[in-house]
């Protein structure tokens, strides 16, 4: 019996899907919250070990509820609204990002079938959304009424939207492969993909520079260093984020670092082959593919954390250089090849889910 | 109601949750801080940082123009991804005809590209 089954069973149609996809999706929510406050103490604890220091080592064994503590601090603060501020934007846009941020893992596929919205258009899902997100930074620049904020939301909106182009283009490599913009289609379509025995679009020839762009792009996409320009504390003191305090800002503090985790958890779904063991061998499936999914979200963090520790930051007219006259005709250029590729090869001969 | 469109409802609820979460964290400090006496707005307090001067100018002032081409250009190339999506999805379906007519497309923009570029609507100073 199914899980929804189960529900439906016990507390009739409408009650029991409502409480079976409840308790689903708090199943995503509390887990993804909790990932941000683990995520934000790994990060401090590698950065800190990259620069020969100690990290959070207080609050907690190893400073693990370091971020906890941080979290219940911000909640007991007072909520400052500046007098000059437009009050209900400005309390909207926190709401937005830290919404946005938490929904799009609807359609994440963490195991075989272990998805709570299977859509058919799941990439596409994701796409809408992510773009989406630029709504809640350039709506906290123009409200808060201070020209910090107003910069940094003009920087980090035109940002995201210059290698988002970039990303629909990565994506759409990715999808011409598996033939689907279904997210389990995709992690399928890896299934020893290249030489029969390797699950994963970066170990094919034609995929691997797009799987780079990507990670770069994602970089970019959730503000991380070496793309912090909307923060960039030297000069902006915090961007879009200056004028908030209390639980607004933590919402966009937990926004960014879900985005973050979201990205950690789209790469390998896309390019490392999601659930899927990197090498076909029955063996490697006795492992539960939860497992394997939560491992490469883990590399793909310590990725993340390691260019954030390494990489110092770019100057805001050599990021937009590289999105747009680097990164775009790239990828345009390599839609083209690929695309060409697989059509003079034969790839579309066949309909999808026979390969 | 469709079998798509029951898909489509846990994505609603997940909205519903969020937005019921975002509710929370918002209202709840608000709530707290104005219980427990930790709210004590002032003058200084509320006007806006701007490094410890008072502001001498209103922050919605002019911008940059070049923000509003890289939005408009976005608007652009964006379009063509959301058009590249349904095409590489139906690939098995169009064919050489539909990828011929695809890369004509995607030479047009990329003449548009080369144009912006030759104007100097990417160049930042």
């Amino acid at each position: 019996m199914t899980y929804t089954g189960w529900f439906v069973e016990q507390f009739g149609a409408g009650l029991g899907w409502f409480l079976a996809n409840l308790t689903l999706i708090l199943a995503i929510a509390f887990p993804v919250m909790v990932g941000v406050a683990l995520a934000v103490y790994a990060d401090r604890k590698i950065w800190a070990a990259m620069q020969m220091r100690r990290g959070p080592n207080v609050v907690g064994p190893f400073g693990i509820l370091q971020t906890f503590a941080d979290a219940a601090k911000l909640f007991l603060k007072e909520t400052i609204i500046p007098a000059g501020a437009s009050t209900g934007v400005f309390l909207l846009a926190p709401m937005i990002s830290f919404t946005l941020a938490l929904v799009v893992w609807a359609v994440m596929p963490f195991d075989a079938g272990l998805v709570l919205a299977d859509l058919n258009v799941g990439l596409l899902y994701i796409f809408a959304v992510s773009s989406m997100g630029v709504y809640g930074i350039i709506m906290s620049g123009w409200a808060s009424n201070s020209k910090y904020a107003f910069l940094g939301g003009l920087r980090s909106a035109a940002q995201m939207v210059s290698y988002e182009v970039s990303m629909g283009f990565i994506l759409v490599a990715v999808m011409m492969y598996a033939q689907s913009l279904n997210l389990s289609d995709i992690v399928l379509a890896q299934k020893g993909n290249v030489l029969g025995i390797l699950n994963g679009n970066i170990f094919n020839p034609l995929l691997f520079p797009m799987g780079i762009m990507f990670f770069i792009t994602a970089l970019a996409e959730t503000n991380r260093p070496p793309f912090d320009l909307p923060e960039a504390e030297a000069e902006l003191v915090a961007g879009y984020q200056v004028e908030y305090s209390s639980m607004s800002f933590a919402l966009f503090f937990l926004g960014e670092y879900a985005n973050i985790l979201f990205m950690c958890a789209l790469i390998p779904t896309l390019f490392l082959g999601g659930w899927l063991p990197p090498l076909d061998l029955p063996f490697l499936y006795a492992i539960p593919g939860f497992v394997w999914f939560l491992s490469k979200m883990a590399f793909l963090f310590f990725l993340f954390a390691w260019v954030k520790a390494t990489v110092p930051r770019y100057r805001y007219d050599q990021l937009m250089r590289l999105g747009w006259k680097v990164f775009l005709p790239l990828s345009l250029f390599w839609v083209v090849v690929v695309s060409g590729w697989l059509m003079f090869t034969g790839h579309f001969a066949a309909a999808p889910g026979v390969m | 109601m469709s079998a798509i469109a029951s898909e489509y409802l846990p994505v609603l609820l997940f909205f519903a949750v969020g937005i019921a979460f975002a509710l929370i964290f918002v209202s709840a400090p608000i709530a707290v801080s104005a219980l427990t006496g930790t709210a004590k707005p002032e003058a200084v307090k509320l006007s806006e940082y701007e490094s410890g001067f008072p502001a001498f100018s209103d922050a919605r002032a002019k911008f940059d123009v070049q923000f509003y081409l890289v939005a408009i250009l976005f608007i652009v190339f964006d379009l063509e991804a959301a058009f590249l999506f349904p095409w590489a999805v139906s690939l098995h379906w169009g064919g050489e005809s539909a990828w011929w007519a695809m890369m004509e497309f995607l030479g047009e923009l990329a003449i548009g590209l080369v144009y912006a570029w030759k104007v100097g609507a990417l160049e930042w100073e």
